[in-house]
C-alpha cells in the first residue's frame, strides 16, 4: 500500500536504536573512568593492574552474559551465584573424588549448570511460575545442594595437574610473551563471542528477543514458546557452568559456601550495559562492557583506598545512575 | 451448492466462566467470496474465529476444512490447514524488525539453527513488492504508527499463502487511502480463491466489499444475507434486534454560554502549531483530520501528557499550567485515549475498578476503606446505562470484548464528571447500536452544561455529532466549519488536505497564519 513514507530507513533507526545508544553510553563512561582513574593515580595504568581487572572481569562478565539472555526474553535469572558454586562443587566431585581426568570435569560441570537451567525453564514454561520465584526457589535449592554434596568443606583441585591453569595460566602470553593476558578472560570474550553469534544470527536468538517482545504475539505465530524458552534457560545454565569452572580454577577449589550475591553483579552489569528488564532489548558487547566497568569502579577505587564500604556504595548508585540515563534519553527520544 | 465450502463451522459451543459465548453457532466460507461476520460488541465474532484458527478449543461442534472434518488445536494446526488470522487486538512484537515480524516462526534457516537474514529481508520485500506497500523490511516495528503496523499484520496473514484468511476489525486503524489499498488487495486475493472472513463494524464496507453477510447476536447466529440485495437498514435489524433512527445533530443556540475551554498558539514540535480554538459550555467541537494531522498530539498537549513548547490554555477564563494529567484533572479535564490497550484500562482488574479507577477517592470511607458496595452499586449503573455486556462488574476486563472494553473507559471518565472531556475516536470497534447511545450520551453531557471535544476519523460521525468542526492538516488547525447539514464531507476533506503551500520536512513552516474560516 502506498502510504506517504518517512523516510524511517534501516540504517538510521538501526543506529538509533535503544540499545546502541545506551552500548555508547556505557562505554563513553567507562573511557571515562579509565582517563580518571589513570589521571589520579599512575598504579592504575600499569599493565599487572589491568591484567588483574580483565581477571576480575572474566567469572561475573560470563555470569552476566548468561543472565543476559534470561533477561531478554523479559525473565530474570536469581540462582546464577549459587548455581555457579554447584557446578564447581560437580566438577570437584568429579575430579577430585572420582579421579576422572580433567575434560571429565569441564563436561560435567557445564552439563550439571545446563541440567538446572533446563529445571528453572521447565518450571517458568510449563509450570507458569514467574522467574523471579522459580530462580528464588532455584537459588536456595542450589544453595542447599553444594553444601550437602561437599559435605560444607572447600574441595580442592591440587590433584589434577593443570587445573589452575584454566583460569590463570595464559595461552596468549606462551604465544605473544608481551601480552599475558589470562585465559579467564580469553574464554569470557570466546563465550561472549558465541552468545553474540547465537542471539544475533540463530532462531534461538531471535526466539529470545521475540519471547521478550511480546510472548503472546509468538504463541499465536505458531512456535513453541514453552520449549523454546527451556532452551533459553537451558543454554544460560550451560554457560553458568563455564563460570564455576573459571571460579573453581582461579582459587583452585570449589568452595561451597562462596555464590551469594553473584547473581546481583551479574544482573548489575546487565543493566549497565543497557539491556532491558522488561525484556525485548539487550547485547552481549554492551553487558561485557558493564561487567568491565563494575570491575574497573571496584578496582579504580580500592587503588586510590577509598574503603570497601564506600565502593558498595559508589557501586549501588553507578546502578541507578546508568538506569536513569537510559529511561532520560528514552523519553526524550 | 456445487462448490465444496473452504470452511465449514457446524454447531460450534463455547463457554467461557460466566459466559456462554457461542449457542451452537455455524458458518461457512466459500472460494472466492468475501463472507462479512457482523454482530454487537461481545455477539462472539472474534471468539468463533478464535476457534477456528486453534487459539480456543471449542466445547461442540465440527469444523470441515474442504470437505473433511479438521481438528484444528493450536495456531500452528491453523496454519498447516491454510488458515490465518489477523487479529483484532494487534499481535506484533515491538523491538524485531517488519521482516523478522512477518517471519516469525518460519524464518530461512541454514544449516545449526543459523538465520538466513538475506533471505528474510528478501522475502520481506517480495511480499510489500505485492501489495505495493512501501515499507522497509529492517525498520523497527514498535517505531511504526498503528496504521502501520496493521499494515504489517497483514502482509504477515498474506505470507503464509492461505486459502483462509480471517481479518478482524482490519480497518479500525485505518485512514480512507488505506482502506482502499486494504481493498484492492482482498479483491486481488477473491480473484485468486482465497476466501475471507472479515468482521467489522463499519456499515459502509459491507456493500464495498462484502459478498455475504452472517449476522451474529448474543452467540447465535441470526442468519446469512447476500450483501448487494440486503439494505444496511435490514443487517442493522438483524443486529441490534430493533429499527435505529437516522438522527441529525441538533445545534443549540450557544451565543450567551461562556467559552470553558480556550486554547491561544498552542505548539509542540512540528506534530502541533500554533493551534488556537475555544469550546463553549454545552458545546459539542468536533475535530476532523486524516490520521496523523496531530489533533491526539493537540489532545495531549491540553491534558498534559505531552510538554507543550507554547501556548496558553484557559478554563473557565483562567489561564492556567497544566504540566501533567493530574493537574488537568484537577481543572475538569478528562481524556479519553484513543489507545485503551495502553492507557485507558488497566486489564488486569475488574470491571468496577476500571471504572471507579479515576474517582477512588470518593469511595473511600471515613476509616479509609475502600466502600465496595457503593463501587459495585455505581458500576452496575454504568453496566446498564451503557449496555455493558459483561457477566458482572466483578469481571476482569482483559476478558471483555473490545468494544466493551471501550465502553468501560468511557465509564470511568463519565463517572469523574469532568467539565471538559475530550473524547479521543470514542466510537472506535464499537458496534453500531452502541455507538448511537454513544452518540447520545455525548449529546446529553454537552446539553448538561459541559464542554466536549471530539476527535474521530469518521467523517459521518465528525457530522453527526458536532455543532462545530476544527479541521487539522499537518499540525496547524485549517479551519473551523459550522456544525449541520449545512457541511459536507467534501468541505472537511477540502480543509483535511490543504497543506501548506511551501510544506517540506526540512524547512520550517511559512509564517503566514491560516484562514480559519470555511472557503
Ligand atoms: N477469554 C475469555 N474469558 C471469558 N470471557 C470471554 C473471553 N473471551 C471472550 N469472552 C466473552 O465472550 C463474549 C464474546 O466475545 P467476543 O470477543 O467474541 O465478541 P466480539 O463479537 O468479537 O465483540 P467486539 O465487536 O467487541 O470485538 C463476550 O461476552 C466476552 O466477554
Ligand atoms: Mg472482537
Amino acid at each position: 500500500m502506498t502510504t506517504a513514507d518517512t523516510p524511517q530507513g534501516g540504517a538510521l533507526s538501526r543506529i538509533g536504536s535503544a540499545g546502541a545508544m545506551q552500548k555508547m553510553l556505557a562505554f563513553g563512561s567507562l573511557v571515562l573512568l579509565l582517563v580518571g582513574f589513570s589521571l589520579a593515580s599512575p598504579q592504575f595504568m600499569q599493565v599487572s593492574n589491568i591484567i588483574a581487572i580483565l581477571q576480575a572481569t572474566s567469572v561475573n562478565g560470563v555470569l552476566a552474559v548468561a543472565v543476559t539472555l534470561v533477561i531478554i526474553t523479559g525473565g530474570i535469572d536469581l540462582s546464577v551465584g549459587t548455581m555457579m558454586t554447584f557446578c564447581a562443587v560437580i566438577s570437584g566431585v568429579v575430579l577430585t573424588y572420582w579421579g576422572l581426568p580433567l575434560p571429565f570435569g569441564v563436561l560435567a560441570a557445564i552439563g550439571a549448570g545446563a541440567f538446572c537451567g533446563l529445571c528453572s525453564g521447565t518450571f517458568v514454561a510449563k509450570l507458569k511460575i514467574p522467574p523471579f520465584i522459580a530462580t528464588l526457589g532455584m537459588m536456595l535449592i542450589l544453595k542447599g545442594l553444594a553444601l550437602v554434596i561437599s559435605g560444607t568443606r572447600p574441595i580442592y583441585f591440587n590433584d589434577t595437574p593443570g587445573f589452575d591453569l584454566i583460569s590463570r595460566g595464559s595461552l596468549i602470553g606462551w604465544v605473544f610473551p608481551s601480552l599475558p593476558i589470562p585465559n579467564g578472560v580469553l574464554i569470557l570474550f570466546l563465550v561472549a563471542l558465541l552468545v553474540a553469534y547465537i542471539l544475533g544470527r540463530t532462531v534461538l536468538g531471535r526466539y529470545t528477543f521475540a519471547l521478550g517482545s511480546n510472548e503472546e504475539a509468538v504463541r499465536l505465530s505458531g512456535v513453541n514458546v514453552d520449549a523454546w524458552k527451556i532452551g533459553i534457560y537451558a543454554l544460560s545454565g550451560a554457560i553458568v557452568g563455564v563460570a564455576g569452572i573459571l571460579i573453581a580454577s582461579r582459587l583452585n577449589s570449589a568452595q561451597p559456601a562462596l555464590g551469594l550475591g553473584y547473581e546481583l553483579e551479574a544482573i548489575a552489569a546487565v543493566v549497565i550495559g543497557g539491556t532491558s528488564l522488561s525484556g525485548g532489548r539487550g547485547t552481549v558487547l554492551g553487558t561485557v562492557i558493564g561487567a568491565l566497568i563494575m570491575a574497573v569502579l571496584t578496582n579504580g577505587l580500592r587503588i586510590l583506598s577509598v574503603a570497601q564500604e564506600w565502593q558498595t556504595v559508589v557501586t549501588g548508585a553507578i546502578i541507578i545512575l546508568a538506569v536513569y540515563a537510559d529511561q532520560a534519553r528514552r523519553r526524550k527520544g | 451448492m456445487s462448490v465444496t465450502p473452504l470452511i465449514s463451522m457446524r454447531n460450534i459451543d463455547k463457554r467461557f466462566p460466566g459466559v456462554h459465548a457461542l449457542k451452537g453457532v455455524s458458518f461457512e466460507l466459500l472460494p472466492g467470496e468475501v463472507h462479512a461476520l457482523m454482530g454487537e460488541n461481545g455477539a462472539g465474532k472474534s471468539t468463533l474465529m478464535k476457534i477456528l484458527s486453534g487459539i480456543y478449543p471449542r466445547d461442540g461442534g465440527e469444523i470441515l476444512v474442504g470437505g473433511t472434518p479438521a481438528e484444528i488445536d493450536s495456531p500452528r494446526a491453523a496454519q498447516s490447514h491454510g488458515l490465518a488470522i489477523i487479529h483484532q487486538e494487534l499481535a506484533l512484537m515491538n523491538d524485531l524488525t517488519v521482516a523478522q515480524n512477518i517471519f516469525i516462526g518460519r524464518e530461512p534457516r541454514l544449516s545449526f539453527g543459523r538465520l538466513d537474514e538475506k533471505a528474510l529481508n528478501r522475502n520481506a520485500r517480495d511480499i510489500f513488492a505485492k501489495l505495493n506497500l512501501h515499507l522497509d523490511p529492517k525498520t523497527q516495528v514498535g517505531t511504526l504508527t498503528i496504521a502501520r503496523q496493521q499494515l504489517v499484520e497483514i502482509a504477515k496473514a498474506l505470507s503464509f499463502k492461505s486459502r483462509v484468511l480471517v481479518m478482524d476489525e482490519p480497518t479500525a486503524a485505518l485512514n480512507d487511502r488505506e482502506i482502499d489499498e486494504l481493498f484492492i488487495i482482498i479483491r486481488q486475493l477473491k480473484a485468486e480463491g482465497v476466501g475471507i472472513v472479515y468482521i467489522s463494524h463499519k456499515m459502509d464496507e459491507l456493500k464495498r466489499i462484502a459478498d455475504r453477510v452472517t449476522v451474529m447476536r448474543d452467540g447465535a447466529t441470526v442468519g446469512t444475507v447476500s450483501a448487494a440485495d440486503t439494505p444496511v437498514s435490514e443487517i442493522i435489524r438483524m443486529m441490534v434486534g430493533r429499527e435505529l433512527g437516522a438522527e441529525t445533530v441538533d445545534i443549540p443556540d450557544l451565543a450567551a454560554a461562556p467559552p470553558l475551554l480556550e486554547v491561544r498558539g498552542l505548539t509542540r514540535g512540528r506534530a502541533v502549531r500554533d493551534v488556537s480554538f475555544s469550546v463553549r459550555q454545552g458545546e459539542i467541537l468536533g475535530f476532523a483530520g486524516l490520521m496523523g494531522a496531530g489533533r491526539t498530539e493537540v489532545a495531549r498537549a491540553i491534558f498534559g501528557a505531552d510538554r507543550k513548547n507554547g501556548g496558553e490554555i484557559l478554563v473557565h477564563g483562567k489561564a492556567l499550567t497544566i504540566r501533567s494529567p493530574a493537574d488537568a484533572v484537577a481543572a475538569g479535564i478528562g481524556y479519553l485515549s484513543e489507545d485503551r490497550k495502553h492507557f485507558g484500562l488497566a486489564l488486569g482488574m475488574d470491571v468496577k475498578d476500571n471504572v471507579a479507577l479515576a474517582t477512588m477517592t470518593d469511595f473511600v470511607s471515613r476509616v479509609g476503606a475502600i466502600n465496595d458496595a457503593r463501587m459495585r452499586a455505581t458500576a452496575r449503573t454504568f453496566i446498564d446505562r451503557l449496555r455493558i455486556r459483561t457477566p458482572s462488574e466483578r469481571q476482569e476486563v482483559r476478558f471483555l470484548s473490545g468494544g466493551n472494553q471501550q465502553k468501560v473507559v468511557i465509564a470511568k471518565w463519565l463517572l469523574r464528571n469532568c467539565d471538559i472531556l475530550i473524547f479521543d475516536e470514542p466510537t472506535r470497534g464499537i458496534d453500531v447500536g452502541a455507538k448511537s447511545e454513544i452518540y447520545r450520551l455525548l449529546t446529553d453531557l454537552a446539553a448538561e452544561g459541559r464542554a466536549i471535544i471530539v476527535i474521530s476519523s469518521e467523517l459521518p460521525e465528525v457530522l453527526r455529532l458536532s455543532h462545530r468542526i476544527a479541521v487539522m492538516c499537518e499540525g496547524r488547525l485549517t479551519g473551523i466549519l459550522p456544525g449541520g447539514p449545512g457541511t459536507t464531507q467534501e468541505d472537511i476533506m477540502d480543509l483535511a488536505t490543504r497543506r501548506a503551500p511551501a510544506m517540506e520536512p526540512a524547512f520550517p513552516p511559512p509564517p503566514t497564519p491560516e484562514t480559519r474560516a470555511p472557503r
